[in-house]
């Protein structure tokens, strides 16, 4: 029994068939201007940019152990920016959504410096304060509407594409483009060294400092490309809405609880976590709805329990029951002999 | 005369979010729970009181003798129902329930009490003033919330360092699996814990309804000023979150002074200030 027998693989059938489903199923996704209706565009657009950003908020809370409840802030943030550099400095919207999110990151990093002094709980309550700063300084701004908020010119709308159409199509395509894009950097950030370090930050902080990993530095990088990245998606969020204002952009409900609800229910620190919690969470919303104030508090209700009885969610419980995995991260042993 | 006017209210209204803090303070300071839902259990507290006060046709204050003992039992079982489970090394379980908390809170007083902004009506105490020298004049009421808010502090020091119970706090503080070994039942300490810090907020509840209008979204919005005041004052210490609370009054009145708009604004960047030079708070306990 030679050692050479065994080699190291990330791979396994149930992650080569997600894989094959999931190339096809993008497919489908990206032709849908030809066989799917306006309304159930917009509806997969809205799951497109919820799923962006609940991967981002799982990638902060669920790797990085950053429980930020503000990250509304940087989705406000966004959309304002948008909204001025279209209006004031007369660039494109699709030109504005890359440069939204760097100015994102960039605002990130000297609210990192400020909250990074907090711990635990108190570092989320400590995000909450940031995000209301945000609001109210935005509704301090006169030329973006002040507290009532703007819309964006019609001129500017029309310059994004010839029909509407058109317009409409090209903005489920960056929707799409946006989760796809998001789901692939934590993808790739996750296999990486620096994901190794960040999975070991997240299995215990003390260990991984102990091996030399720079918390710090691990949770910085974490925190401000998920501003970035979450900046740029608020920019989409209104440049699908075409108004704006600090109440809708920094809404907590809208842009941080939900989101927590989604990883919640779906699985925490876990790739397929949000994806499923994604679904369940508009196949709840679709259904129930109606009931208003009602459907929120089934919500709640829902995470408590789910954090009480079931607190690795969903995929969680399906990966503890057949192990499997949709996305190669982890590695295994794999006996050569019985593979051939 | 202006701005003294505006810092003498500030340090009175100082006293309020010294008593939205104190809840928050006593709670970490035993089992390092922060409950997200604080600010909604003092919007809970003010709808309770509105209640009680049109049902039984009494002044507001008087209804505080069955808000206090009404929240201390909800926040008794909701310690020993739920929330005990989910204490432990992770952080996350304690945060994402007291959010989902927070969300039920809300919108069920929604469903209950509609959006509307109610008021608890105090009669002739709400417009009473007393003359100071110097031409001020200091409405009675602030002044009394302030009275009670240093009593409350200075209650909670008291069983903190003095009393039988405080050694129990401070013993599950310390170290819960030995003051488990020489007797303590955490599960009930912890209970009593969350009990203490929903009375004060029973006490805060009540004054914020007399003071302004309230309705069911506003909790999230006190729980910030809460915290504010106590990572001001100082992590751990209970004088420290009037300390606290006495200075995000202030900025927000001197911010109101200068633009109506920077009220909240001037708040939390003396928040953000102290963060940035003093992170451990300006009056940390030392241990």
């Amino acid at each position: 029994m030679s050692s050479s027998r065994y080699t190291i693989s990330r791979s396994s059938p149930a992650s080569r068939i997600a894989a094959t489903i999931g190339v096809i199923l993008l497919i489908a996704l990206v032709a849908a201007p030809w066989w799917a209706g306006r309304a159930d565009m917009r509806l997969l657009s809205e799951i497109f940019l919820y799923l962006s950003l609940a991967c981002l908020w799982n990638l902060l809370a669920g790797y990085a152990g950053l429980v930020s409840v503000g990250q509304q802030a940087f989705v406000g943030f966004g959309g304002y920016m948008l909204f001025a550099l279209a209006m004031f400095a007369g660039i494109s919207p699709l030109a504005a959504i890359p440069l939204a999110g760097l100015l994102g990151a960039l605002i990130a990093v000297p609210v990192a410096f400020l909250i990074f002094r907090l711990r635990g709980a108190y570092f989320a309550i400590g995000t909450w304060v940031i995000a209301e700063v945000f609001r109210l300084s935005f509704a301090q701004v006169s030329s973006l509407g002040g507290g009532s908020g703007t819309s964006i010119p019609v001129g500017i709308v029309r310059s994004m594409a010839s029909s509407r159409s058109m317009r409409e199509a090209t903005t489920y395509w960056l929707a799409l483009g946006m989760a796809v894009l998001v789901l692939v950097v934590i993808y790739l950030l996750l296999r990486s060294r620096n994901g190794l370090a960040l999975t070991a930050i997240r299995d215990s902080e003390l260990a991984s400092s102990s091996y030399g990993i720079d918390i710090w530095r691990h949770k910085f990088v974490v925190y401000v490309v998920t501003a970035g990245l979450t900046a740029s998606t608020g920019a989409l969020i209104f440049l699908q809405k075409l108004r704006i204002s600090p109440d809708a952009a920094f809404n907590v409900n809208d842009w941080t609880a939900f989101v927590i609800f989604i990883v919640v229910i779906g699985g925490i620190g876990t790739l397929e976590g949000p994806i499923i919690g994604v679904i369940v969470f508009f196949l709840l919303r679709e259904t129930l709805a109606d009931l208003g104030t009602t459907y929120l508090l089934i919500l709640g209700l829902v995470a408590i329990v789910v954090m009480l009885k079931a607190p690795k969610g969903i995929w969680g419980l399906i990966k503890a029951r057949y192990g499997i995995e949709l996305f190669p991260l982890s590695r295994r042993v794999v006996d050569q002999k019985s593979e051939n | 005369m202006d701005w003294i006017n505006a810092i003498v209210q500030g340090v009175l209204l100082g006293g309020l979010y010294a008593l939205f803090a104190a809840g928050l303070s006593l709670i970490f300071g035993v089992m390092r729970l922060v409950n997200i839902a604080h600010g909604d259990f003092i919007v809970l507290a003010a709808f309770l009181g509105l209640s009680l006060t049109t049902a039984l046709g009494v002044n507001p204050l008087t209804v505080l003798l069955f808000v206090v003992p009404i929240m201390a039992g909800i926040g008794y079982v909701l310690q020993r129902g739920v929330l005990n489970q989910t204490l432990g090394d992770d952080i996350l379980p304690p945060l994402l329930v007291t959010f989902g908390l927070s969300i039920i809170i809300q919108n069920g007083l929604l469903e209950i009490y509609s959006a509307d902004p109610q008021k608890m009506n105090a009669g002739a105490l709400e417009t009473a003033s007393v003359a100071v020298p110097g031409g001020l004049h200091i409405g009675v009421l602030p002044l009394l919330m302030f009275v009670v808010a240093v009593a409350v502090i200075a209650g909670l020091q008291w069983i903190f360092y003095r009393s039988a119970l405080g050694r129990a706090f401070r013993a599950v503080s310390d170290k819960q699996d030995i003051a488990q070994l020489i007797g303590l039942n955490k599960a009930h300490v912890f209970g009593l814990a969350m009990a203490l810090s929903l009375a004060v907020v029973g006490i805060a509840g009540v004054f914020l309804g007399i003071r302004t209008s309230f309705d069911p979204s506003i909790g999230p919005g006190r729980l910030i000023f809460g915290f504010e005041a106590v990572i001001i004052g100082g992590l751990g210490n209970l004088w420290g979150t009037l300390i606290g609370g006495i200075i995000l009054g202030v900025s927000q009145n001197i911010g109101a002074q200068i633009n109506p708009g920077w009220q909240l604004l001037a708040g939390h960047i003396a928040f953000l200030i102290v963060l940035a030079v003093k992170p451990r708070g300006l009056f940390p306990r030392i241990d």
